[in-house]
């Protein structure tokens, strides 16, 4: 059996003295796609930090397909094959939108077949190739924000919250993108408050609350407890 | 006449093109480091110096020298700053980031005055004295060589930024550090080639401004004042923007030397053509394009009570009581001053420490505290303390007044640029400070009790600087001082509060200029003249650092600051192995700074409570997390979120 894409064991990690992942377990098959859910405040941002090399756990390990990966650098993974689309928009506001991608070939990726993927996935972008990224709509930026996990061929794509401040058929289009890309065999790890957005597309499901998975599974199993962990157990 | 126009713009352009070299260094490391580097222009003196050393004095040829200088010494020079200074200095607030390339600016005055003591030494231009005709005006190699390199760096900086890998990675660099590492980009690498490449660009512009003002520490180091103003126009941020503001202001200079009179009062405005032209520029600018990150982000030491207070006064007087009784004359004259400077360093701390205001301009403040007792108490009439703060004040709030729009790094440029302006076209003036800039001044007389005395006047500083000291903690725990630490803190919050930030603003710059100004008038008193080279722009430079040194929250830190200050000067004279210390120490003490930011004081009084007040705040915090979620509020909410909130928030015109 081949290892995972990604394994969490007993993850913990802090901001200064406030403990926020209280040992965390995860695994990310090969080629599946887990959506991590939970409320404000569970850790769900704070693992995807520690697992793109932007935060260093206190203890706990995290292994890439078999290797420990603990305290390499952000852009070291990233050249690795890690890609994370952060919280918010994860594009250069004051760049325009080819350059935007044209900084893709620290990959090694040749910025022609960068430009090639990301316009023939996002064909708006190619309209608005010339202005400044900070310009874009929101979807649009989401989109170009999209288009670097697309062009660059990751192993791994952690995706942070890409829903957010977006009009609910953009989220769709988004997100069809994101099923397209799962099925070329990649493997994703994506954040998400709102579970709906993603149950649907998800092969795992793990809840997170207080710093902790707390339940796991297929994303019908799961559906049930949901509630349990947003709002608390009633008893 | 037309021919004349014709020879100006020439000189105009070779020196604008000269200021485009420099502005554009300090742009590119600003832009991507995120610290502006106070010693760009001091950084260009020292290379213009071992160019000299090299081509001149050494005999290497033009070519060697040059590589070896520019290609060599100064890209090495930039990364070793990087690494000692602003790496130290990044993400720390922008006070001590300034501190710590003010240092080096003094570091590097001190060194090159230490190597290369002052002396007639001439560096000649390119292929001197050979050029060629343009029309009717004679155009040295030199000149047209400048003006090519200038051409040169523009074209090499648009295609580097624009379009090559690197230069979009220091432009990504900018807009999101963290993001470039997500990328597969170093944002280390970039602010160490940008460091690197800011040096370089400082350097040429040294070396081609060497032949035109000969190697002067002061003159070539002032060169990045004029930088600063051509880069203002850019916003600090636009390359091409920042070559126009230099072809301007080398315009503005020659045809002020062409057709300004060059004798009677205004003749010395040519020489602050730059500095009116930044303030001009940063008036005209639209406000909400002058943001930059917070002012102060230091500890506040623990607020005294008001009998803590008085007894740290009394205590204060009773010391100075018994040194002035005891030890020798000549003792206590080398320990005078640090009384005067502390009262001057004093005068930073409800403006920078409590208000989060910068002035690069306090000396300029007790110069003006000084140009008062000149005029109306010279005679030792206690007038002289009730005029120096009051005139000085006047003066405060006539730099507050535009100063009101600026803040962080645009305030002090703007102040630095007020203590330049004040320099060269008002304390030079013979009705000012005399006709060789030093006056005489008689010690204070109060109602038949003479301060001639070495030792009574040393009692009198001290009992002046307990009463300030004692009267400022008073307007901290009142009403006033809370309107400043709010509006430290959050110039938003408190506008919505209802308060007018403007008078705020105003009172904090009056309140601390009156303090300068009378620490002037007594310093003055002290060596019994009032001298113009006291109350330089260079003077007001390692004020500020050994305020932030001392602790610039705290009253006992101005006073540890003005110890420190005046103490420099006496282990030099009197240990052999320190004699340069007066010269180097201010440049250590940032070098100090990039590591402990917060201050002697601070450190002492944490040492003094068995505890740092660091370590309680902690402790409060470790129960945070429990409430955080019962709340639902996101625990990664940092600080930082406030801030940008904050300026979101802010108001316009204010």
């Amino acid at each position: 059996m081949t290892a995972p894409a990604l394994r969490l064991r007993g993850v913990c990690a802090a901001y200064d003295r406030i403990e926020v992942l209280r040992g965390v377990d995860l695994d990310v098959p090969a080629g599946s796609v887990v959506a991590l859910l939970g409320p404000n405040g569970a850790g769900k941002s704070t693992t995807l930090a520690v697992v793109s090399g932007q935060m260093r756990p206190t203890s706990g390990s995290v292994e890439m397909a078999g290797c420990d990966v603990v305290g390499a650098s952000p852009d070291a993974l990233a050249r690795a094959g890690v890609c994370m689309v952060p919280e918010g928009r994860g594009i250069f506001p004051n760049l325009t939108v080819t350059e935007n991608i044209k900084l893709l070939s620290h990959f090694g990726v040749k910025t022609g077949h960068a430009l090639d993927v990301a316009f023939e996935h996002f064909p708006r972008l190619k309209e608005r190739r010339k202005v400044l990224a900070g310009r874009l709509s929101g979807g649009e930026q989401q989109m170009l924000a999209l288009a670097r996990a697309l062009a660059t061929d990751p192993a791994l794509i952690l995706l942070d919250e890409l829903s957010m401040g977006l009009a609910p058929t953009i989220v769709e289009h988004l997100y069809e993108q994101v099923t397209a890309l799962a099925r070329t065999g990649v493997s994703i790890l994506l954040v998400e408050q709102f579970a709906s957005v993603v149950l649907d597309i998800a092969d795992h499901v793990a809840v997170m609350s207080h710093g902790r998975v707390q339940a796991e599974g297929r994303p019908e199993d799961v559906a049930a407890t949901l509630s349990t962990a947003y709002l608390g157990d009633a008893s | 006449m037309l021919t004349d126009l014709f020879a100006f713009t020439i000189v105009g352009i070779v020196t604008g093109s000269i200021y485009a070299v420099a502005a554009s260094g300090l742009v590119v490391t600003y832009t991507t480091s995120g610290v502006f580097n106070f010693a760009h222009g001091a950084v260009g003196m020292i290379m213009a110096f071992l160019y000299w050393q090299v081509r001149f004095d050494w005999g290497w040829s033009t070519p060697v020298s040059l590589i070896f200088v520019l290609l060599v010494v100064a890209p090495l020079f930039g990364v070793l700053m990087e690494r000692a200074l602003a790496k130290n200095a990044r993400g720390g607030s922008f006070v001590s980031a300034m501190v710590v390339t003010i240092g080096m600016l003094l570091l590097l005055m001190g060194l090159a005055l230490n190597v290369w003591p002052p002396e007639g030494r001439r560096v000649d231009g390119f292929f001197s004295p050979h050029g060629f005709d343009v029309g009717p005006v004679f155009v040295t190699w030199h000149q047209a060589i400048t003006v090519l390199v200038a051409a040169g760096v523009a074209i090499g900086l648009r295609l580097l930024m624009f379009r090559t890998r690197t230069g979009i990675t220091m432009r990504a660099v900018v807009d999101n550090r963290g993001l470039t590492a997500l990328t597969g980009g170093r944002p280390g690498r970039m602010s160490l080639l940008s460091w690197a490449l800011g040096s370089m660009l400082a350097g040429l512009a040294g070396i081609l401004l060497a032949p035109v003002l000969q190697l002067n520490v002061e003159a070539l180091t002032l060169l990045v004042v004029n930088a600063y103003a051509a880069a203002v126009v850019g916003r600090l941020r636009s390359v091409p923007l920042t070559f126009v503001g230099a072809m301007v202001l080398g315009l503005l200079e020659s045809y002020a030397v062409g057709y300004l009179p060059s004798t009677g009062s205004f003749a010395n405005i040519r020489l602050a053509i730059p500095t009116i032209m930044l303030f001009v520029v940063l008036l005209a600018l639209p406000e909400v394009r002058l943001r930059t990150r917070s002012a102060v982000e230091m500890r506040m030491p623990a607020m005294p009570s008001p009998r803590t207070s008085l007894l740290g006064g009394a205590a204060l007087i009773l010391v100075a009581t018994a040194i002035a009784t005891t030890v020798a004359e000549s003792t206590l004259t080398d320990l005078a001053p640090a009384l005067a400077l502390g009262l001057i360093a004093l005068s930073l701390v409800p403006l920078t420490g409590w208000a989060g205001q910068i002035s690069l301009c306090q000396m300029t403040f007790a110069g003006v505290g000084a140009f008062a007792v000149v005029q109306f108490a010279a005679d030792g009439s206690p007038v002289g303390l009730i005029v120096a703060p009051a005139l000085a004040a006047a003066v405060g709030v006539l730099v507050a007044m535009p100063a009101l729009r600026l803040s962080g790094l645009y305030l002090a440029l703007g102040t630095l640029a007020f203590a330049v302006l004040m320099d060269r076209v008002v304390f030079t003036r013979r009705d000012v400070f005399g006709d060789f800039g030093v006056e005489r001044v008689e010690r204070l007389q109060v109602a038949g009790v003479s301060f001639d005395g070495v030792r009574a006047y040393f009692v009198l500083l001290a009992v002046v600087f307990a009463a300030v000291g004692i009267g400022l903690q008073a307007l901290r725990r009142g009403r006033f001082g809370r309107q400043l630490s709010a509006m430290r803190d959050s110039p938003a919050a408190l506008t919505m509060l209802g308060q007018d930030l403007k008078t705020t603003k105003m009172a904090a710059f009056a309140l601390s200029s009156a303090i300068a100004g009378l620490g002037g008038a007594l310093l003055a008193g002290l060596n019994t003249t009032a001298t113009s080279s006291d109350f330089t722009m260079f003077q007001s430079l390692p004020l500020v650092l050994i305020a932030v040194l001392g602790g610039v929250t705290a009253v006992s830190g101005a006073l540890l600051g003005g110890l420190v200050l005046a103490g420099l000067p006496v282990l030099a004279d009197n240990i052999s192995f320190l004699e340069s210390l007066t010269l180097l120490g201010p440049g250590i003490i940032g070098l100090i700074l990039a590591r402990r930011p917060d201050g002697i004081a601070l450190v002492l009084s944490d040492l003094w409570s068995g505890r740092g007040s660091f370590a309680a705040a902690t402790a409060e915090d470790e129960e945070l997390p429990e409430h955080c979620e019962q709340l639902g509020i996101e625990v990664d909410f940092e600080p930082r979120h406030a801030e940008v909130l904050d300026r979101a928030l802010q108001v316009e015109g204010v």
